[in-house]
């Protein structure tokens, strides 16, 4: 997405833009969500990414293995070795299953799973599928993590899943979170802490996992709690891609620490970053990634113009909350503003309701699809949703000093 | 809204997080661990709640992992030193906002 702008606004005679990338495919990530549920077919998951990439942007097909900041080189596992002048990295997030004792044990992928990779959304699909029902569990392990509400949808959806294959009392639904609630913001608690009661779905917080057990099936936290399951749908520790750890460069979960508002390298000023690569205290999420990729676009044209770049990304993120029986919520919300109630995108009319569940919300999750792959990924910009947070349409009356 | 804490009139939210970590003392600090049924505040509590601070001011996410990894203490030393969820009574404790989601 940022390749296409830069494209778009640079002069090709005098700027060279080289993607490397190691995945063949490009993801629709919201989709890892559904396909569990059978809700979404795995091939309207991804496209080839070389469809995307407009000619005159040169891809190369390898993985990144060291960056030299001080020489201004980096490494591929290749074993070439280019030169640059200006680096994005904008290598995500991974799940790292390996962090926690246990997590690939004997039950890995065949009672407990995740949902953060292609492959884990299948094999749960087909876990799914015929399984008989018990104790499933939906955990998070550490936060950060991509996307923070999905674990939130996974239980919201697996409620209305069972209800509606006729076997929901035969499911017990534990979310279990190492922070003080499966909603954290006070706005958010107040108006929708009620969704877990109604949909029985029973909560564990302050939650640290420390190992799991395979043999009994449990989880045990470090002050000696036990969770027990016989299906457990975890989100591993995300961790940032090791190029960023191994040039030395990352934080404690290997993100690459830049200015939250710039985008730019605190040392190193010809480094940029976004998505969830970054250590920016917004969420991990896609439309994140998108909306920084719009203004640091603008702030990478202004560093090559030897020109100030602008603290001008606030934080903004727009999500969508399934929440089950075709209905979801949907949030807008910035580094200061928590999610607050109101109409989005047009002030006063909407047609979609922030903070509580309606079916246009989720009509707008579905359309999402089309809009990713027909304008997103072609580099153009959605009407009416403005990178940065707007304001009009919120009641920010509601937040408590 | 304001509250008076260790006789200093500080801003906290509804859960009693101060809202401005300048505003923190150290006699604060002993205020809300005393009413967290934390302490009494030794030499490693402070050395945790010191590195929390510069943590926060430096913008990094907190969580039990970073601090394990930290050197600072070790995961069980933290949960015994700050019993029944060590994070969100350490960042009360040591006056910054607790880790939170999004929602």
């Amino acid at each position: 997405m940022l390749a296409r702008h830069l494209f778009k606004k640079l002069p090709h005679d005098l700027y060279k833009i080289t993607l490397i990338d190691p995945e063949p495919r490009h993801y629709y990530q919201p989709g890892f969500l559904f396909i569990p549920f059978d809700q979404m077919k795995p091939e309207d998951c991804y496209r080839q990414k070389t469809d995307y990439i407009p000619k005159g942007i040169q891809f190369k097909h390898a993985k990144a293995s060291l960056i030299k900041p001080d020489e201004n080189h980096l490494l591929l596992d290749d074993g070439q070795e280019i030169h640059y002048d200006l680096l994005v990295v904008a290598t995500g997030t991974r799940i790292a299953p390996e962090e926690t004792p246990g997590m690939l044990g004997d039950d890995w992928h065949k009672n407990i799973f995740d949902f953060y990779t292609f492959e884990g959304a299948m094999a749960l699909r087909d876990k799914l599928r015929d399984w008989e029902g018990g104790k499933l569990v939906v955990h998070i392990t550490e936060t950060p993590i991509k996307c923070p509400v999905a674990p939130l949808e996974f239980a919201f959806l697996s409620d209305a899943y069972f209800a509606d294959k006729g076997m929901r009392d035969k499911v017990e639904i534990t979310y279990v979170t190492p922070l003080s609630g499966a909603f954290t913001k006070p706005i958010a608690a107040e108006k929708l802490g009620h969704l877990l009661e109604e949909k029985q779905i029973q909560v564990v917080t302050d939650f640290s996992v420390m190992e799991i057990d395979n043999t009994d099936k449990k989880l045990i936290s470090y002050d000696g709690i036990e969770v027990p399951y016989d299906l457990l749908v975890t989100v591993p520790t995300n961790l940032g891609d090791p190029v960023i750890s191994d040039s030395g460069l990352g934080n404690d979960f290997g993100f690459l620490p830049v200015h939250k508002n710039t985008l730019q390298h605190e040392k190193y000023h010809n480094i940029f970053s976004l998505g969830d690569a970054t250590n920016a205290p917004t969420s991990k999420a896609g439309s994140v990634a998108h909306f920084q990729a719009e203004l640091l676009a603008a702030n990478i044209v202004r560093y090559l113009l030897e020109l100030p770049v602008q603290p001008d990304f606030d934080g903004h993120a727009n999500c969508f909350v399934e929440t089950g029986h075709g209905k979801a919520l949907l949030l807008d919300f910035n580094y200061d503003t928590e999610p607050v109630e109101g109409t989005f995108p047009i002030a006063g009319i909407g047609p979609m309701q922030l903070l509580n569940e309606s079916r246009m919300n989720h009509m707008g999750k579905l359309a999402f699809h089309w809009i990713y792959f027909h304008m997103l990924l072609e580099g153009k910009s959605i009407p009416m949703i403005t990178p940065q947070m707007q304001k009009s349409g919120k009641h920010l009356e509601t937040i408590h000093p | 809204m304001e509250k008076l804490i260790a006789g200093k009139a500080v801003d906290v939210n509804a859960e009693g997080y101060l809202t401005k970590p300048e505003e923190w003392t150290e006699a604060i600090a002993e205020e809300i661990a005393t009413q967290e049924r934390v302490g009494p505040l030794g030499a490693r509590h402070w050395e945790v709640l010191r590195y929390l601070r510069d943590q926060q001011l430096k913008g990094s996410a907190l969580s039990i992992r970073g601090i394990g990894k930290s050197g600072v203490v070790d995961i069980k030393t933290f949960y015994e030193l700050f019993p029944n969820g060590p994070l969100k009574k350490a960042s009360k404790i040591a006056g910054i906002p607790k880790p939170a989601s999004c929602i």
